[in-house]
């Protein structure tokens, strides 16, 4: 079956809900249920990510081709087959999302108090489909995990939100349901021209160039809210000052990522005409996103409110670097993604630390932490230098690398890409100058505890992760350097051959 | 030795940053001071080693980024421009460790501040020691980091906030370019390794990018990101302002390190800015005006540490222009020797404001000369070495830089030769307005402050005789070799001379009045400073009065902030809450929230049919599906 013996990918996709049963099955009083809800959850999504661990090893960084593959047929006549199986491109997202998921768990583990059991059920379920939607070879299978994300979030959103969190739920749930309706029209095209839906085989399929059109405008209305892009970004801020702070990390974290892994998976390879059409105007509205949220966020006073605009800006980069066609700019926005992972939901939590502490988001109401959480000021610093991509933490190869690419596409965008270096900096240090810098002036201030054990070992793996992507992002970047260079290889070779053939015709 | 001079800060700064808490105050800051020491020992043997013992090396450490081609690997690179960088940076670092000692002596957050201090110089150390451009950038972003830190150190006060801030952006806007320089660089040449560029710049001279030749773009760009790190003129409003952090932090920002970054790129860059001669125009126009403004400034500013900040300002643009006419080795020279008497005058300034009980108010000071004997001593070392005083340190760099100039024979050379005259004049006229208001005079302070002077403990003495010997004998000691006829053993191929480039031997053979101009200029600012600030009290106020416009002029800063507050802060501002207030909430989030409320609606009457929250969701999926057929079959049908 694959190298291991065992089908490791559905083991980390459906394991979650073995967690979710065994949840379900205990039975007691509210507080017991809570406690063993909570620590079923959390050892569930340890075991998973250790036994994720096995990709990072086993996986062979030679190699363009899918891995640990599983192969069943499951409506033959149709096409339709239960394959998985992961290449270098989507292997860290999947390991992304099995590190995410534990530490939203026990940064959730004093902040939701209410409905525990649901919450830990809802945040295991979103696991199986984050997990799943990575590894799925089958689109309509990617579909399912794709869509079935909504779920989970929705009710995250919805039940263990703010004040108006039904409004947010229902936002982000319509926004990125009307663009995925698109995108199953487009799967459902794609299944009547080529007769399957497994994406390797898609890869050899050649749409005539309306079609590839067509399917991009279809894949870029569903993908482009997920990333999201100017000017479907709205419901992103919404979402996550409304979302508990496990569902916010998490929304950073992964949920931003399908966006961009869809391009890559999909839009790249199946239409390499139509990318390089519309590869101007993604160009046009990434940059745009770079500047106009980086100045949005420079304006808000609400700390989460402000981290989801800069959310934004990042990934107008990486949207930017992944149609910039050539290595350096989508390995730079493989590792923008990643990085901004952990390090918008680390900042996320940061927020929460306060949040939890005071009740309160809004800017203002604090001031001078730095005295009081000094430990927590350090932490606090390090992510946002990530987050304005000083060299040396996670933040910076990946914007690097898409600005070197980007100049090779055109040199205008790559100088108003880089425009996000200097408003990055501007809003991020004003945000960390008012809530951690200056006088105390709020007397009930002086009463807050500095990070406990718990809080630390949140942050722990995020803060080694983020000097360790800085300083030797290499570690990172091989496993899907062969991937991308054959993905751009495939993708000149796709833009020669009608090249060719227009020569040979007349 | 070579690996140590770079690591020992680091480690140093790591044990006072992780552990400070632990161990205690003085046991964290002395661990950092020893680790400096232990770096200096290392740096200084490593400059004699690669110096004179042509010991050149380049350390590999390990791979850092490798994308397509683009391969990066952290390195350690010594060769003369690098080692004596090292050298100058690890023992002024030293001393200044030492001197911190004493003066942060009633700080409650020292190891803080000694980790920063270490954390600062390593930084320092990785961008002089890179051997490709991005690991330079690391090294330039991380003085940019520690800079903002150290700015900001007394993070309760307001002021040093908006300081530390000010400090990072500007800084950033010089990054920009810098990283659209690299960006650049990557596709000229194939690679961002400095041996690999330089191999193949005879081969790009004929390329162009947009119609201008790319090596001239390369350079400018560079260039842009040199002056924001090293704050000339359009980018130097950082520099005044980072006066909010202690003393010592200014001395080090001054002197050793993050200012001198920008000559050392433009030196390190030297086999590309050669073939680039509209860049190097540009080059000595920005430095030579940045040298008069900066000394416009220092004239009538009154506070101690802001007129040696313009003062820096004013000699970075000394070393902008000789490289701007193609003397490298004469701009790393003076930055050399600028190195020790401005950190003398800064450490010094330090050593007043700590007697006059942190007053910094050159107004408020006066009469103070005998209570204070070895600082005022000092203080006349460093500014007869900035002055140009013969046989004081600044005399040989500072004459060899203006006889480049002139030697040059080009226009813009030309107009370098004379704004740097005018600015030898300004800056002996402001130093000993400085030296005479400072210490001479009646005493302006209250008799409270006036009781407690007090001349500062040995352990910031020591460090300050250190530097007044430097001070003294650096230019003399090592002007055959960085400058003499001797440079090009000295400096082999760390720095590159054009095949059409003879600067270097061309400033021997100037006219004879060419040397002594500066000379002459610089002790007739002495005298006029006596004159007006001694002999005739009365008269500068009165000419503040009688020419109250350019007194103000002058005393705004020719009104750059004000300037840069409306055109560009202001406007971003309001555009920013424009953006989001009308931008966002009103025309995008306009349209989906009718469409939403509507769905919301439709949604409300499904839930009381079905009572479910899962029934929105197939609801919703219903209507899609309806779109999405009706639509396919549209398009089939067709």
């Amino acid at each position: 079956m694959n190298v291991l013996g065992f089908p490791l990918l559905s083991l980390l996709t459906f394991l979650p809900l073995v967690g979710c049963a065994i949840i379900l099955s205990v039975r007691g009083d509210e507080a017991v249920v809570a406690s063993n809800a909570r620590w079923t959850a959390l050892w569930t999504s340890l075991i998973i990510f250790a036994l994720s661990l096995m990709l990072w090893v086993n996986f062979d960084q030679g190699s363009a081709e899918f891995q640990f593959e599983e192969n069943l047929a499951w409506l033959p006549d149709f096409g339709l087959s239960y394959h998985m199986g992961v290449d270098g491109i989507s292997v860290l997202f999947v390991l992304l999302s099995t590190l995410l998921t534990p530490i939203c768990i026990l940064a959730s583990w004093e902040s939701v108090q209410t409905r525990v059991r649901e919450y830990m059920i809802a945040f295991l379920v979103l696991e199986t489909m984050m997990v799943g939607m990575f590894c799925a070879l089958d689109f309509v299978l990617f579909y399912v995990f794709f869509e079935g994300v909504l779920i989970p979030m929705f009710l995250i959103i919805g039940v263990w939100g703010g004040p108006r969190r039904v409004y947010a739920a229902y936002k982000f749930f319509l926004y990125t349901l009307l663009g995925s309706v698109l995108m199953l029209l487009a799967i459902l095209a794609l299944w009547f021209q080529a007769g399957t839906t497994d994406i390797p085989a898609l890869f050899d399929l050649q749409l005539s160039v309306p079609m590839q059109s067509w399917i991009f405008v279809a894949f870029l209305a569903s993908f482009a809210v997920k990333v999201p892009m100017w000017p479907v970004h709205t419901w992103l801020p919404d979402a996550h000052v409304e979302a508990p702070t496990g569902g916010s990390v998490i929304l950073a974290g992964v949920l931003l990522k399908m966006g961009g892994y869809g391009f890559l998976r999909f839009s790249l390879p199946l239409l390499p005409q139509a990318v390089e059409t519309f590869a101007p105007f993604i160009f046009a509205l990434s940059v745009v996103a770079v500047v106009y949220t980086s100045m949005v966020a420079f304006a808000q006073s609400d700390m989460k409110k402000l981290i989801a605009y800069s959310s934004v800006a990042h990934m107008g980069i990486v949207t930017l670097g992944i149609f910039t066609m050539n290595q350096q700019g989508i390995s730079g926005a493989i590792f923008q993604m990643l990085s901004h992972g952990i390090v918008a939901g680390a900042l996320f939590l940061c927020v929460g630390v306060l949040y939890d502490r005071v009740h309160s988001r809004e800017i203002a109401r604090y001031g001078g932490v730095a005295k009081i959480m000094p430990t927590y000021a350090v932490i606090f610093m390090l992510f946002t230098l990530a987050s304005v991509a000083l060299p040396g933490t996670a933040g910076f190869p990946g914007e690097f690398l898409v600005l070197v690419g980007a100049w090779k596409a055109n040199p205008m965008v790559a100088a108003l890409a880089a425009l996000g270096m200097i408003l990055g900096a501007a809003y991020m240090l004003y945000l960390y100058r008012r809530v951690i810098f200056s006088a105390i002036t709020r007397q009930d201030l002086r009463a807050l505890l500095d990070l406990s054990p718990r809080e630390i070992a949140v942050f722990a793996p995020l803060v080694v992760l983020t000097l360790w992507m800085g300083i030797y992002p290499s570690s990172f970047l091989s496993f899907f350097e062969v991937s991308v260079a054959a993905l751009v290889e495939r993708h000149e070779a796709a833009l020669a051959l009608p090249r060719l053939a227009g020569v040979i015709a007349p | 030795m070579f690996v140590g001079a770079i690591f020992f800060p680091l480690l140093g700064a790591c044990i006072a940053g992780f552990f400070g808490r632990l161990i205690g105050d003085r046991a964290a800051q002395w661990a950092t001071v020893v680790c400096m020491a232990l770096a200096a020992a290392c740096g200084v043997a490593a400059f004699f080693q690669v110096g004179f013992a042509e010991a050149d090396r380049t350390l590999e450490i390990g791979t850092w980024i490798d994308v397509g081609g683009l391969q990066v690997v952290w390195a350690l690179r010594y060769d003369t421009l690098s080692a004596v960088m090292v050298g100058m940076v690890t023992f002024i670092s030293t001393l200044i460790h030492l001197y911190s000692v004493g003066y942060m002596s009633h700080d409650p957050t020292r190891p803080r501040f000694f980790a920063y201090l270490s954390l600062f110089t390593f930084m320092m150390l990785m961008l002089v020691t890179a051997n490709d451009l991005l690991q330079l950038f690391f090294g330039w972003e991380g003085v940019g980091l520690c800079s903002y830190l150290l700015i900001g150190y007394y993070y309760e006060r307001e002021s040093a906030n908006r300081a530390a801030m000010k400090a990072f952006i500007v800084n950033r806007v010089g990054d920009f370019f810098f990283m659209l320089g690299m960006a650049l660089t990557f596709w000229t040449f194939g690679s961002i390794n400095f041996d690999d560029i330089f191999l193949s710049v005879p081969e790009a001279v004929g390329k162009t990018i947009g119609g201008m030749p790319v090596l001239e773009v390369i350079g400018v760009l560079l260039f842009l990101g040199a002056c924001g790190k090293s704050a000339q003129l359009g980018l130097h409003t950082w520099l005044p302002d980072a006066m909010e952090g202690p003393t010592p932090v200014s001395a080090l920002i001054h002197a050793a390190t993050m200012v001198t970054a920008g000559v050392f790129l433009m030196a390190r860059m030297s086999p590309l800015m050669e073939y680039a001669p509209v860049a190097l125009a540009i080059v000595t126009i920005v430095g030579a005006s940045t040298a008069v403004f900066a000394a416009t400034i220092g004239c009538v500013q009154n506070d101690i540490k802001r007129i040696i900040a313009y003062s820096t300002c004013s000699q970075l643009g000394y070393m902008f222009f000789a490289v701007g006419v193609g003397a490298y080795q004469g701009a790393v020279f003076h930055l050399f020797t600028h190195a020790f008497f401005k950190a003398l005058l800064f450490l010094g300034a330090g050593s007043v404001i700590h007697a006059m009980s942190d007053e910094q108010d050159i107004r408020k000071m006066g009469g103070i000369w005998n209570k204070i004997p070895v600082t005022y001593a000092v203080m006349w070392i460093g500014s007869l070495a900035l002055a140009g005083v013969p046989l004081f340190a600044g005399f040989y760099s500072k004459d060899f830089v203006l006889e480049a100039a002139f030697a040059a024979h080009t226009g813009v050379g030309l107009y370098a030769f004379v704004a740097g005259l005018i600015a030898a004049f300004l800056t002996a006229f402001y130093s000993w307005r400085l030296l005479i208001l400072v210490f001479h005079g009646a005493p302006r302070a209250d008799a409270h402050t006036m009781e407690h002077v007090h001349e500062s403990p040995a352990v910031m003495l020591i460090p300050l005789l250190v530097l007044a010997a430097g001070a003294i004998f650096a230019g003399a000691v090592f002007a055959p070799y960085f400058v003499g006829h001797g440079f090009e053993e000295f400096w082999r191929d760390s720095i590159f001379n054009g095949p059409d480039n003879d600067i270097m031997h061309a400033v021997h053979e100037v006219p004879g009045w060419v040397p002594l101009a500066p000379t002459v200029l610089g002790v007739l600012g002495i005298v006029l400073a006596g004159l007006l600030y001694l002999v005739f009290p009365a008269v500068p106020g009165r000419l503040a009065t009688q020419f109250q416009g350019i007194y103000l002029f002058l005393l705004n800063k020719w009104y750059f902030d004000e300037l840069y507050d409306h055109i560009f802060i202001q406007p971003f501002r309001r555009l920013s809450v424009f953006l989001w207030k009308t931008g966002d909430a009103k025309i995008i989030d306009g349209m989906p929230n009718g469409v939403a409320e509507i769905a919301v609606d439709v949604a409300r009457g499904a839930v009381r049919l079905q009572s479910g929250r899962v029934a929105n969701y197939a609801f919703a999926m219903i209507i899609g599906l309806v779109v999405f057929i009706s639509v396919y079959l549209f398009g089939a049908l067709r």
